[in-house]
């Protein structure tokens, strides 16, 4: 048996360390490690719940805008508080611009490269290349000419001697299996995804100020002044701006990103038994179509033990079934005690006690729903759309489905999604759903302004006493809740339960691995010195350490040294 | 560093094998290697959210591509390179050893000191000890980001794990502070472009920021400070002023304390910028700006004028009126402003 550690695990936010026991070349366990610690939470004791979305989302500035949305529907939640339709809408937009932008750097920035060998594509043959992507889709970049820019840039970069962050990659690996040409194609997708995703921020930022950190959310509405009147504030031309930039990034999702995404999963067909992992999914439902929260776009909801038919749908932002079920466990976490609290009755005292894979190991806790270890993500969100027979997610996970069928050459159903691969093709399947739904948003936003409502904001106001609120978002990589005790206008207590918490948390007090330790079990791996296929894994939940980890207190354990296996 | 040339074709020969290349590549990689190299950069990040490298996938004069494919050579950042665990760390201690005193390093983050620095840990080692190893032996360092230039907002009250700025742990080369949460990438990259092109750096305001950036206050070039001058107030949002474009300085705008180019060098090549759209500025690219009052109560004071809370009014009227106006010839209109309206 061997043991293996990585770390830094790199491409993804955040400070990772993954260890693994390896035998017989496969994995047989796995402990997954949060190694920073910043304490958002507690610098937020005492201040203004106004303020708390501007503190929250710095959190992360990969799911930059997700900690803002959270935050301000928290305290509307404990408030009590709708906000204007306008606000509703606009919160809608920024979301999925967003998302849009997120998925599209998830998979060709932080994670093709686990699968594409970059090195092989310099000595691609272009016009194999480009016959080949053009049989894919009709992409008009699919040229000839285009892939012998891509290779003669690819060669330049790589006869400079210097590849930069293309250095001791895994090229060459065994576990790397594409055809040249297909790495080729996948390359210059990188390139243009590269533009995509800045294109998707643009029309972000004309309604947010900037990003990533947009300035538009508020507590009651969004900060984004409507006047078709006036130079200064979102008028017909800002708004067309953005339709315009978000049918440009519509068109590479659909035609590449989707596709790409389909064409690689299948010609890795060998891989789709693997990663599954914890099968009890959670999604929160999002993009409300109205101000209480109560009618929404995306569906969301639990499944257990990968069981469609178990689907318990979650109906509003209020709804006890989700704001009854979540708790965090600390067993194998680096805080003093054992417990397992609802986020409200937290308090967390930290005590760091090196990294022992049988007792404490990580600074992030285990959070359960019904007591139960739960995967979030693009894939717990999907699965809910087909549980419930959601047209829009039936019909890009039909399309899915059926190019991943007919390049792998075997016909393949819903269940394939339960992998690694699935997990990609999830998020592609939700990127899809989101262009088609910022669309949505932005005419129905549109529709309304039309109707000469131009309302975006309702002022908060503070009783004395205490309320407590809770407020979901279905971020890119998944449900994510900020919890929240106001005592007499002030914050008192502020728990955020996050997605790549959700996924990357060590065992729990049962001794349940987290989705990320159970998923690596049984992924093969070829050489035990360069663990790509631990790579692939755990990119495709998209990790987000940042945000897994927030929590601190001014105590705070003696070091002890981390010995790198 | 001398190699024989024998050692020198026998590296090319080695890397080209261990990146599975024909042989042809010898001769290219030889003739590359005696060329100009990119200069290396190395990116370290700490307590932070990675919304600086974000902010750089933004960028378009020169895009991220054009950055790291022609400019520089990237020779380690966490969250875009190829390699991980043993891998990635091979590349860092290559580019250390390779070009000692003369990398650019850059650093993304705050790093912790509370407990010997274990609230970070990268490869087993504290942000201290990376600083320490790979910061202080680079040719110059840049802060990118309020956290690494000031402590960001893992420092704000009661900055539990002890947080320090990039500065205030580094010995030896020079630390340029390029603040914002995150800040412009236009700043950045003018900077980086700016040492490449000069081969100096520009020059930096007293807190280490360049000038060309963060030279004046955001009020300065504010589109809504005619406004402002006039007394004409957005009072709520979505109420009337709000709708009409006015100043925001009473929704809690930091703009006449915080330096730095927003008004002017704009964001996401849309000219957006947080005040365009409604915003008051948070004052980010301050230090301490997490502990400034909330980003909703208006500033007590501009320019060194107490403002009086009731209504805009300058108890520094008289003192303006007698001819302070360079300071502040916004006291003498918020006075006549008289409850702002
Ligand atoms: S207070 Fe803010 S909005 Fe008003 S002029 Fe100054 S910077 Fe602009």
């Amino acid at each position: 048996m061997v043991k293996i550690t990585v770390d830094p695990v790199t491409r993804l936010e955040g400070h990772l360390r993954i260890d693994a026991e390896v035998s017989g070349g496969k994995i047989k366990k796995a402990w997954s490690s949060g190694q920073m610690w910043r304490g958002i939470e507690n610098i937020l004791k005492g201040r203004d719940p106004r303020d708390a979305w501007m503190f929250t989302q710095r959190i992360c500035g990969v799911c930059t805008t997700v900690h803002a949305l959270a935050s301000v529907r928290s305290v509307e939640n404990a408030l009590g508080m709708e906000v204007p339709l306008n606000a509703q809408l606009i919160r809608n937009l920024t979301q999925s611009l967003h998302a849009l932008h997120d998925h599209i750097v998830h998979f060709y920035i932080l994670s093709a490269l686990d699968w594409v060998d970059v090195i092989s594509a310099a000595g691609a043959d272009p016009k194999a290349a480009s016959s080949l992507a053009q049989s894919l889709s009709d992409w008009p970049n699919n040229s000839i000419k285009r892939m012998k820019a891509v290779k003669k840039q690819l060669n330049d970069l790589v006869a400079s001697g210097q590849l930069g962050p293309f250095a001791n990659g895994y090229w060459g690996h065994p576990a790397m299996k594409l055809p040249p040409e297909v790495n080729l194609m996948a390359v210059s997708h990188y390139l243009e995804a590269l533009d995509y995703q800045r294109k998707a921020n643009e029309a972000l930022a004309i309604i947010a100020g900037k990003t990533p950190h947009v300035q538009n959310v508020i507590v009651g509405g969004v900060a984004t002044a409507i006047n078709l009147d006036n130079e200064a504030t979102l008028n017909i031309e800002r708004l067309y701006r953005i339709k315009s930039l978000l049918e440009e990034v519509d068109g590479f999702i659909k035609n590449v990103y989707l596709v790409d995404v389909c064409a690689i999963g299948a010609l890795y067909a060998a891989w789709l038994p693997y990663g599954k992992g914890v099968t009890n999914y959670l999604s929160v439902p999002d993009m409300p179509l109205d101000t209480k929260g109560e009618k929404f776009d995306l569906p969301g909801g639990t499944i257990m033990s990968g069981k469609l038919d178990s689907m318990k749908s979650i109906k509003s932002f209020n709804d006890p079934y989700f704001g009854k079920n979540v708790a965090e466990s600390i067993a194998h976490s680096w805080y003093n005690g054992d417990w397992s609290k609802h986020p409200y009755e937290e308090e967390t005292a930290p005590k760091y006690t090196d990294f022992n894979a049988d007792a404490k190991y990580s600074w992030m806790k285990s959070p359960t729903f019904k007591g139960k270890p739960m995967q979030v993500g693009p894939l717990a969100q999907v699965l809910a759309g087909v549980a419930t027979g959601d047209k829009l997610t039936m019909k890009y996970a039909n399309k899915a489905l059926k190019l991943i069928s007919a390049v792998a050459g075997v016909k393949v159903g819903a269940e394939i999604l339960h992998s690694t691969i699935g997990r990609h093709a999830a998020r592609a399947i939700r990127c899809a759903m989101m262009s088609d739904l910022a669309l949505k948003h932005w005419e129905l936003l549109v529709a309304n302004i039309a109707k000469g409502d131009l309302e975006i904001f309702n002022p908060p106001t503070f009783p004395k006493g205490e309320q407590r609120g809770y407020g979901f978002h279905e971020a890119p990589r998944g449900a994510l809740s900020h919890w929240i005790i106001i005592k007499n206008g002030k914050i008192d207590n502020y728990q955020c339960v996050v997605p790549s918490t959700w996924n990357a948390c060590p065992r729990n007090g049962k001794e349940r691995p987290g989705p990320y330790e159970a998923s690596l079990v049984g992924n093969p791996i070829a050489d035990e010195t360069k663990p790509l296929e631990i790579l692939r894994t755990i990119h495709s939940f998209d990790p987000c350490i940042a945000c897994a980890v927030h929590m601190v207190d001014p105590a705070g354990g003696e070091l002890a040294k981390i010995k790198v296996l | 560093m001398a190699l024989t040339r024998r050692e020198f074709l026998k590296g090319i020969s080695l890397t080209v094998a261990a990146l599975g290349l024909p042989a042809e590549f010898i001769p290219r990689m030889v003739q590359a290697a005696m060329a100009k190299k990119r200069p290396p950069v190395i990116w370290l990040h700490f307590q932070e959210c990675t919304g600086c490298t974000e902010t750089l996938l933004r960028a378009s004069h020169p895009d991220v591509a054009k950055l790291i494919f022609e400019l520089i050579s990237l020779d380690y950042h966490e969250t875009i390179m190829a390699a991980a665990g043993h891998q990635a760390e091979k590349s860092l201690h290559d580019s250390v050893q390779a070009n000692k005193g003369k990398y650019i390093c850059v650093v993304e983050g705050g790093i912790p000191t509370a407990d010997k620095g274990i609230h970070c840990k990268i490869a087993g080692k504290t942000g201290v000890q990376i600083i320490k190893e790979v910061a202080n032996n680079a040719a110059a360092v840049i802060a990118i980001g309020t956290c690494a230039a000031f402590g960001g907002v893992q420092a704000a009250k009661p900055n539990p794990t002890r947080v320090k700025s990039a500065g205030d742990l580094i010995k030896g080369p020079p630390v340029v502070n390029i603040p914002g949460c995150p800040p412009n990438p236009a700043n950045f990259l003018g900077f980086i472009l700016h040492y490449l092109t000069f081969g100096k750096l520009p020059a930096l305001d007293k807190l280490g920021r360049p000038k060309f950036a963060y030279g004046r206050l955001i009020h300065d070039h504010c589109e809504r400070r005619a406004h402002f001058d006039d007394g004409r107030y957005a009072e709520e949002f979505g109420g009337e002023g709000h709708k009409l474009g006015y100043c925001l300085y009473k929704l809690g705008c930091k703009g006449p304390q915080t330096y730095a180019n927003c008004p002017t060098a704009r964001f996401n090549d849309v000219g957006a910028w947080p005040v365009g759209i409604g915003h008051g500025c948070a004052g980010c690219t301050e230090p301490g700006f997490w502990d400034n009052g909330s980003f909703y109560e208006r500033l007590p004071e501009i320019a060194g004028l107490k403002v009086d809370e009731a209504g805009g009014k300058a108890t520094g009227a008289v003192a303006v009126a007698a001819g302070v106006h360079a300071v502040a010839g916004v006291g003498r209109k918020l006075a006549k402003a008289k409850g702002g309206k």
